[in-house]
């Protein structure tokens, strides 16, 4: 007998008989529902995430490439790495970025690790929406937007739909229905990385980025 | 620190430390000011901040109760859902590995990295590992095995254990970890900027994120319904060991599982909140397999193993499989007053405090341990703090009678029966005999207060420390008639 089948033997001879009731999530989650407008989770996000040290700008969809392009120039970004097949990348393409040279990810990340390590200064993705309660982006690995390109340059610029801002993580599971199809790699991000290892006391830029810089795309007319 | 009694020499992993010498490294660790100090300071920090986290006493208890009934759940199904994570892993193409012990999940390991010929291995937090010895099992195989969270960087430099599951180094200053850092980083002078010690750890791992073969990590949660691997980082240390290098080895105890994906919602949200008073860690990190096609990183291997190590003999008893309910956040250990007092090095356990005495009997038998689940005052703070309700003093009162009654036929637990003593067992017969017939009690109380002048002054270990007992010259009985 393997060790699989041993495990799972003794597993199942001391298992209940009837397993237990499914808990109702619901009866947590829905008298505590806000029912807030977007303006509000919108400003419940940057309240939470601005507190985790991240920097937010609010923007227009118009607007944004220049926005990241005088980012770029203020921090002083040389060459920042992106996802070229996007919507965003696609208009990436066609911006002027006076100081910074903008490189569409190409290739398999071994053909560009040592430059991911050590020449790229920023990397801009997109994402798939951000949690209202605790100040949270959601990023959705994908072909175009592979996993390092958020982790590995020192800044990481996301671009963010005020639109698709949510309550609660558990709203986000719920009405997008993540668990139908997860990518290789969700992620939650809440704020650049950090460490309070030593004595307690907050470092930024532990082993991940140490700047997060969000830029909100918010229709004209909405909150600033 | 001159006096330094946690500190084992490099090699010698100090989860097997002699838990019988539990009370001498108490003792040593009880009379140095600077580790207390160092316990007392960031355990009052952790407590104030987790409170800060619940400000709603109806939210904290109806979330306790959610997290609580899911874990109870989840493992009342606990075979079926093995099962399906595994069948839903492997069509993910996650290979998954069965251990029943430490030896066999390090001889697992170390067969995958034989495989890829590798060099070193870059490793996320995982307790797990920890309490495996994985570091030791890998060294003496020739494959290094590098911590990169910068706690369990700072006390793999120094050849220590973790003090605390959550905040690994919180027994050095950071001047000590200044001096070390000097010492041992070529080329790095002292500083005791924690912004600039970062810096420097930060430099020295990137580098080894960057070179490393296989990347290890433990898991918080793993989801069956979807077969993923959930984990909870602030550093991205554990985003750089499940995603740059080629090969990904996730290792978890058997019960971390959760059947359905928005389970992991209120577990998560409780989790980082009573462990560091976090709102919300800065990653969470859920994995559902290697590189695919058209993906242009991530590893191309990802690997599970899972493990037992007594947890399975917990599952088999009713009462003790609430030990299992745990999602390792490390509450117990910074509201328990024993913890704060003597740190984590002195349970000589994998996992220390609370969590430590009722889980380590499991792990290392009862043999091994049998004085741990003693070192409790029974305060109770654990169980309230508990975000999934284990009733830790309740379970420690069960591992007291285990280890303290006669060795039987069908023990719940490897080593019941290891603090026998028939000769106290035989004095508290005695006394329930006395106590328990009100007409043998009067007699005893009757006779105890005649001849009180006989009781002997030396009473073994109560006298130790305190003052001998002696029986009242008069019975309540007696006085309460008198005032009538």
């Amino acid at each position: 007998m393997s060790a699989r089948d041993r495990i799972l033997a003794k597993l199942r001879a001391a298992r209940p008989a009837e397993p237990n009731a499914l808990p109702d999530l619901d009866a947590h989650y829905t008298p505590r529902a806000r029912g807030e407008a977007k303006t509000e989770r919108l400003a419940r996000f940057r309240a939470g995430i601005e507190s985790f040290h991240a920097e937010v700008h609010i923007s227009s969809e118009a607007d944004w490439p220049a926005l990241l392009a005088r980012l770029c120039a203020d921090k002083q970004v040389a060459t920042m790495l992106y996802g070229a097949d996007t919507p965003a990348g696609r208009r990436l393409d066609q911006a002027t970025f006076p100081a910074t040279t903008l490189r569409p990810w190409a290739g398999q990340v071994e053909e560009l690790k040592a430059d991911l390590f050590h020449r790229v200064d920023a990397g801009f993705t997109q994402t798939r929406g951000a949690i209202a309660e605790t100040g949270t982006l959601m990023l959705w690995s994908s072909e175009a937007e592979p996993r390092t390109l958020s982790l590995v340059p020192p800044i990481h610029f996301a671009l963010l739909d005020a639109n698709t801002i949510q309550p609660t993580f558990f709203d986000v599971l719920r009405t997008e229905n993540w668990a139908a199809g997860l990518p290789t790699n969700a992620l939650l991000i809440s704020g650049p990385s950090k460490t309070a290892d030593i004595q307690q006391t907050l470092a930024y830029g532990a082993h991940g980025p140490k700047e997060l810089v969000v830029i909100v795309i918010n229709a004209e007319g909405d909150a600033q | 620190m001159s006096h330094q009694p946690q500190q084992q020499s490099a090699g010698q992993p100090i989860a097997f430390v002699s838990a019988q010498a539990l009370r001498a490294r108490m003792h040593d660790a009880v009379n140095n000011p600077h580790l207390r100090q160092s316990f007392r300071g960031a355990m009052d920090f952790l407590m104030a901040k987790r409170a800060a986290q619940f400000p709603d006493q109806d939210e904290l208890d109806s979330l306790r109760s959610l997290s609580e009934g899911i874990r109870q759940y989840s493992l009342s199904k606990l075979p079926e859902l093995l099962e399906q994570l595994e069948a839903n892993l492997t069509r993910n193409g996650v290979k998954v590995h069965w251990a029943e012990t430490p030896d066999e999940a390090n001889a697992i390991m170390l067969g995958i990295a034989r495989q890829h010929q590798a060099k070193l291995i870059v490793k996320g937090k995982s307790m797990v590992s920890e309490e495996i010895e994985f570091n030791h099992a890998m060294e003496a195989a020739g494959v290094g095995a590098l911590e990169s969270d910068m706690g369990e960087y700072i006390v793999q430099l120094a050849g220590e254990k973790p003090s605390h599951i959550i905040m690994p180094a919180i027994h050095q200053t950071k001047q000590q970890i200044a001096k070390l850092f000097a010492e041992k980083i070529p080329g790095v002078d002292y500083t005791d900027n924690v912004d600039a010690l970062i810096r420097i750890g930060r430099n020295v791992l990137r580098d080894k994120f960057e070179s490393a073969d296989i990347g290890l990590s433990g898991v918080n949660f793993a989801v069956a319904e979807t077969g993923t691997l959930c984990l909870v980082e602030n550093e991205g240390n554990g985003r750089m060991c499940t995603t740059v290098p080629k090969v990904h080895i996730a290792i978890t105890g058997i019960e971390k599982i959760v059947e359905k994906l928005e389970h992991v919602a209120p577990l998560y949200s409780i989790l980082t909140r009573s462990a560091t008073g976090q709102a919300v860690s800065t990653y969470f990190n859920m994995i559902s397999g290697p590189r695919k096609a058209g993906d242009k990183d991530g590893p191309e291997e990802v690997h599970l193993v899972l493990l037992d190590n007594g947890r399975s003999q917990a599952y088999a008893d009713e009462q003790l499989r609430k030990t299992l309910q745990c999602i390792r956040c490390g509450a117990c250990m910074n509201h328990c007053p024993v913890y704060t007092r003597i740190g984590g090095h002195a349970y000589g356990t994998t996992y220390p405090g609370p969590i430590g005495k009722i889980v380590s009997p499991h792990m290392m038998g009862l043999e091994q341990t049998h004085l741990l689940p003693t070192a409790s005052s029974l305060c109770g703070a654990c169980g309230e703090v508990c975000p999934v309700k284990i009733p830790i003093p309740e379970l420690l009162i069960r591992l007291r009678g285990e280890a303290n009654s006669a060795p039987h036929a069908h023990p719940a637990m490897v080593g019941q029966g290891a603090a026998y003593d028939p000769k106290i067992s035989f004095v508290w017969r005695m006394w329930a005999r006395l106590y328990g017939r009100p007409s043998t009690y009067r007699a005893f109380s009757w006779l105890a207060t005649r001849f009180r002048a006989l009781t002997p002054r030396k009473q073994s270990g109560w006298t130790a420390a305190r003052t001998p007992l002696q029986p009242a010259p008069r019975r309540l009985r007696d006085m309460l008639k008198d005032r009538r």
